[in-house]
């Protein structure tokens, strides 16, 4: 099959994530590096969000840091963390065989459907934060939930003409999986000896201290009002693409202050609010700015 | 005659949907067939997560031909006619037959239809059912969704077989073209698999590891669960709702029993239950003496190299992680008392109207204590408590069961009851109902136990939800029927006060559940309290909340004190009037109190209307007495308005009960004939608005005397005849007799003594003229049809009784 001999998946992180790669590559999508800002949720990264608007087709995987600071444990616990990665393929449109795809990727990286209960269980996705909803499954591997797997239907409050599928891989979960170790840390991180811990360990002590503990609030409000007001100052220049990254900053920030246990239960969902128009304005002036060269290029589509 | 195989195959269909889809299928394909003129017998409908079957047993091979006949003009219409006739139905004037209709000469159109294929009529019926198909959610995907216009689907549509004997119905949905093709479990079997005909599709799809038969799969499970659990020496907790859910999840089912580390067992085993039943989809077992075994059976959808070992290790961790989540919430959550977790409320909003679930705890807490101080929730005592709450781990009766009525016992339960109120709410803000909300109440009650709170504190709390539906079980412990029934009517009078009333279908609050709650918690307790009493008490605890909420609490005391004071059960205009007086300020909040109660007293009445009706009770008897009063005030007292209700029921069923509605229909419709109003009603034909306004006239007075002697006739001026005489004395013993009952409360007493005029009053008609020529005997006589009338009255409004 697509599988390179030269990984070791079932001993190696690193190996799962190029083995995945190889995959995805050599099924004809482009592997993107993370997008360079902290965000919660590989679906925040433009070659998502943004790309799932319009006609073009779109074939994509990349992996994406993403940071939770609720979720942080300081090390203690093993399977939560404050900072993991997702493996995200964003395939536009989604082809007919997108099902047998992903299950094939799980065989390279040593994942055997007749050793192992593979299930799809109906898990609808839905993001107001985004105006983005989807239908789909959770993929269960043996019980547990390995993958996130959606028909994305609307983002930005627009339909997706054409749906783009998104599948989203846990990847310490499916590694822990995959190596059969209890301890996330435990994880061996390059088949050689370096182990998750060995390189995260410290970070989420430390980070989770940060987050919980010695973010400064001031700062944090403040930052939270520069970033919306930048937002709007480049949605009036017409540069939504910068305006999307304030949004995804803002909601960062808004995360942060939650962890920090300062914003009530009642300015919560204002705070929320505030975030939705930011990135909701920020895509509808994304479809705005190309609606125009996509219908002419794509006379079967409209906005 | 053929048989009709139709598969529509997709990606997974959510378990939950597929017994919906299985009845949209057949219900599509009949109405189809209908509408085609194929009879349809037979139909066998079929679903696994990846398809939906279905087979029709023995359609024709073709509809039959049919002519049918249109009526036109008549002969000798005009000629536009005739041709518009011609022309809508597509037949030329000269084929045009002529026919007899009543008796006219009329042109008659005779319109051949010949027969069709079926399998063409197939042909066409397939991606109409296919587009009309209704999911509760569907999507578009793929390439062709650049257009809006799409095909939607639960999930991809990703092939259609349709065979009709053995030749494939050729068509076309959206790209998705028709064959003979479909594929067998997507790991146990690859390649395609082609299907004959309707009799070899499920043989074929079992040799591809599919078993396509829905209850099939649930047998498997079923028995299957049953049977590793007894291998494991522990008994299956069954659940049908799980073996429906697992076997909608599986084309291949095979139950796995795997166990879980011991020391988890000592978090409450509903956690347990829920967590592997909910996040998982797992069954649980229970050893010998009853008790949760730490054992879970999981459904896989293969038929594993190992036999599942591996299946089950994975599934183990799962689970063991989940477990430490909820022994990590438990242990946390106990490190505060009960009271501390409350603080939590106030940070709740309950309604953005209606302040934080603190103000609402606020209100039920004093609601629950007042409805014991004022004697409406009694403390239990061995003999009018039928089902005394069991309480676990002793014997030992607590002294409040036995000192029942004591101003001691009345003041415990009200402590009790209002303590209870004020934690019930408490494990909302719990980690373990923050993560399982379905253990509202249950944790609530755990957590009061651990930390030593009386048993009937935490039953209170455990069970202060219920009745939660139809059939639930009804709480019948007194502190936990104080608490419970305080919140329901804290949360309806909260509603209507701010106008969030259930309309049409819409009811977002449930507030005809709490209602029917309300209404359940009173008639199965024998609560004695004029309905009123509640609702007034409920809406003035919102009024004082609302009022302190907005600053002014003023008049917030006054208000409900005032109907208090007059010693006399209230009404809402004696009540809307008295405060007025007193404060003639206006006062927003106090109008809205008044609207919110006025609204709920209807919104009850039409509620207990509905849930006695559905019990069967005759809406008109229901009416019959309800128009009933008490006093100045209408029956409300729902446990007397229930017997009165039951009694007149069995009456009414009776002969006797029959007999006599006729005969008070009888009196009551001469009386209305006669428009007879007594001899008093006499006085108001003058034509005055108020007959007593001239009762000192002295111009009047020669007329209101002559009046005056005419009552006074009581002292019969005549004998009367026997069957009348026999009335009067039967009237003068029923009517006292009917009296007291009612006042004993004993109705089916009433109705026997109401039975005791029945042949009187047969008699009286039938022997007594009474539209005599005689004034005096007439007026005598309509007089004691109009007591007997009023006789009936004082037991039920007969005027409201059909029949």
């Amino acid at each position: 099959m697509d599988r390179n001999p030269e990984r070791n998946p079932a001993h190696s992180f690193q190996d799962m994530i190029l083995a995945l790669h190889d995959f995805w590559s050599a099924h004809g999508c482009l592997i993107l590096q993370p997008y360079d800002m902290r965000m919660g949720a590989g679906t925040f990264h433009t070659a998502t969000t943004l790309r799932a608007l319009g006609p073009e087709p779109w074939n994509a995987a990349f992996v994406q840091p993403c940071r939770r600071p609720t979720d942080g444990r300081y090390g203690e616990n093993p399977n939560r963390l404050q900072h993991y990665y997702q493996y995200q393929v964003i395939l536009k449109p989604s082809p007919p065989d997108i099902q047998d795809l992903y299950l094939k990727s799980l065989e390279v990286i040593g994942i055997d459907p007749l050793k192992h209960d593979i299930r799809f269980v109906e898990d609808d996705w839905e993001s107001p934060t985004l105006g983005a909803w989807g239908l789909g499954w959770e993929v269960w591997c043996d019980g547990m939930e390995v993958t996130q797997f959606t028909y994305f239907q609307q983002m930005g409050g627009f339909d997706c003409k054409p749906v783009a599928g998104e599948l989203t891989y846990g990847l310490e979960r499916l590694a822990m999986y995959i190596q059969g170790v209890d301890n996330v840390y435990d994880l061996n991180f390059n088949g050689h000896g370096v182990s998750y811990g060995d390189v995260f360990l410290e970070n989420e002590k430390q980070m989770s201290k940060w987050n919980f503990e010695v973010a400064e609030t001031d700062a944090l409000f403040d930052l939270f009002g520069k970033a919306e007001a930048e937002c709007r100052n480049a949605l009036a220049a017409d540069v939504p693409i910068a305006a999307y990254e304030q949004a995804i900053e803002a909601s960062h920030i808004f995360n942060l202050l939650q962890a920090r246990g300062v914003i009530s239960v009642q300015e919560r969902a204002s705070y929320m609010g505030r975030v939705r128009d930011l990135a909701r304005g920020s895509c509808e002036a994304y479809m705005e700015k190309e609606a125009p060269a996509w219908a002419e290029k794509y006379p079967e589509w409209s906005k | 005659m053929s048989d009709f195989l139709l598969e529509l195959r997709s990606e997974e269909i959510p378990a939950r949907m597929q017994a919906g889809a299985r009845a949209e299928l057949e219900k599509l394909f009949r109405r189809e067939m209908d509408a085609t003129g194929v009879s349809v017998d037979e139909i066998t409908v079929w679903s696994t997560p990846r398809r939906l079957a279905l087979i029709a047993r023995g359609l024709p091979e073709a509809t039959e031909a049919v002519s049918e006949e249109v009526k036109g003009p008549p002969e000798g219409a005009p000629d536009q006619a005739v041709e518009g006739f011609c022309r809508k139905n597509g037949v030329a004037r000269d084929r045009l037959e002529v026919r007899d209709v009543k008796g006219r000469p009329t042109y008659v159109a005779v319109i051949e239809k010949p027969g069709k294929a079926t399998k063409d009529l197939l042909a066409e019926a397939i991606p109409a059912i296919v587009r009309d198909f209704s999911w509760p959610k569907s999507m578009r995907w793929g390439a062709a969704s650049i257009s809006t216009e799409s095909l939607r689907w639960v999930r991809p549509l990703s092939g259609i077989v349709a065979l009709l004997g053995d030749e494939v119905v050729e068509c076309e949905v959206h790209g998705v073209t028709s064959g003979s093709v479909t594929l067998g479990h997507r790991f146990h079997h690859s390649g395609d698999i082609t299907i004959g005909n309707a009799d070899d599709y499920a043989m074929k799809l079992r040799a591809g590891h599919v078993i396509v038969d829905h209850e099939e799969r649930q047998d498997l499970i079923r028995s299957g669960a049953a049977r590793v659990a007894s291998e494991a020496g522990l008994v299956l907790v069954e659940d049908e709702g799980l073996v429906i859910e697992n076997a909608g999840l599986t084309e291949w089912p095979v139950p796995l029993l795997g166990r879980f580390e011991e020391d988890f067992l000592e978090v409450p085993p509903e956690t347990i239950q829920l967590t592997a039943r909910v996040n998982q989809k797992y069954f649980v077992c229970e050893d010998d003496a009853g008790n949760l075994a730490n054992a879970f059976i999981c459904t896989a959808n293969i038929e594993a190299e190992d036999g599942g070992a591996r299946v089950v290790d994975g599934n183990r961790k799962v689970l063991a992680a989940r477990l430490s989540d909820a022994r990590f919430f438990w242990d946390v959550d106990r490190k505060k008392t009960l009271a501390e977790h409350a603080q939590g409320l106030k940070r709740i909003t309950f309604h953005e109207k209606l302040g934080t679930v603190a103000n609402k705890v606020e209100r039920v807490a004093k609601l629950a204590r007042w409805l014991v101080k004022e004697g409406i929730v009694k403390p239990a005592s061995s003999t009018t408590s039928a089902h005394p709450e069991p309480v676990e781990g002793s014997g030992a009766v607590p002294a409040t069961r036995t000192s029942t009525g004591s101003a001691r016992a009345v003041g415990e339960l009200a402590d009790m009851a209002e303590q209870a109120a004020r934690l019930a709410k408490a494990d909302l803000v719990t980690e373990m109902v923050g993560e399982f909300p379905e253990l509202q109440g249950l944790m609530g009650g755990y957590y009061a136990r651990a930390e030593g709170l009386p048993d009937e504190v935490a039953y209170a709390i455990r069970d202060h939800y219920k009745p939660v539906g139809q059939g639930d079980e009804v709480p019948t412990a007194p502190v936990t029927v104080a608490v419970s029934l305080a919140d329901k009517l804290d949360t309806l009078a909260s509603f209507f006060c701010i106008d969030e009333r259930p309309t049409g279908s819409k009811d977002p609050f449930a507030l005809r559940r709490a209602a029917l709650a309300v209404i359940h918690l009173v008639l199965r307790n024998q609560l004695r309290v004029p309905f009123f009493r509640l609702i007034l008490a409920s809406t003035h605890r919102w009024y004082v909340s609302e009022a302190e909420r907005q600053g002014h609490q003023l008049y917030a005391d006054v208000y409900f004190g005032l109907q208090q004071a007059e010693g006399h059960e209230p009404n809402l205009s004696d009540v809307e009037k008295l405060v007025r007086q007193r404060f003639p300020n206006s006062d927003e909040i106090r109008e809205q109190a008044f609207e919110g109660t006025r609204k709920l007293d209807e919104f009850f009445f039409e509620r207990f209307k509905v849930q006695q009706r559905e019990h069967d009770v005759r809406h008109d008897i229901i009416d019959a007495v309800s128009a009933m009063k008490v006093g100045d005030r209408k029956e409300d007292d729902l446990v007397r308005l229930l017997a009165r209700v039951n009694a007149l029921q069995s009456f009414m069923d009776s002969e006797d009960g029959a007999n006599l509605l006729a005969g008070y229909k009888r009196a009551a419709n001469l009386l209305k004939k006669e428009d007879w109003h007594g001899v008093e009603g006499e006085i108001a034909r003058t034509g005055e608005e108020d007959p007593l306004s001239q009762v000192d006239d002295p111009d009047m007075k020669a007329v209101i005397e002559a009046k005056m002697a005419l009552r006074h006739a009581k002292e019969l001026s005549y004998m009367p005849e026997p069957a009348e005489k026999a009335l009067m004395d039967a009237l003068a013993i029923s009517e006292p007799a009917a009296a007291q009952a009612i006042e004993a409360e004993d109705f089916a007493q009433a109705m026997a003594a109401l039975a005791s005029l029945r042949a009187p009053i047969d008699r009286f008609f039938d022997e007594v003229t009474v539209n005599a020529e005689e004034g005096n005997k007439r007026a005598h006589r309509l007089d004691l049809l109009a007591a007997f009338r009023a006789a009936v009255h004082n037991v039920a409004d007969f005027s409201r009784i059909e029949g």
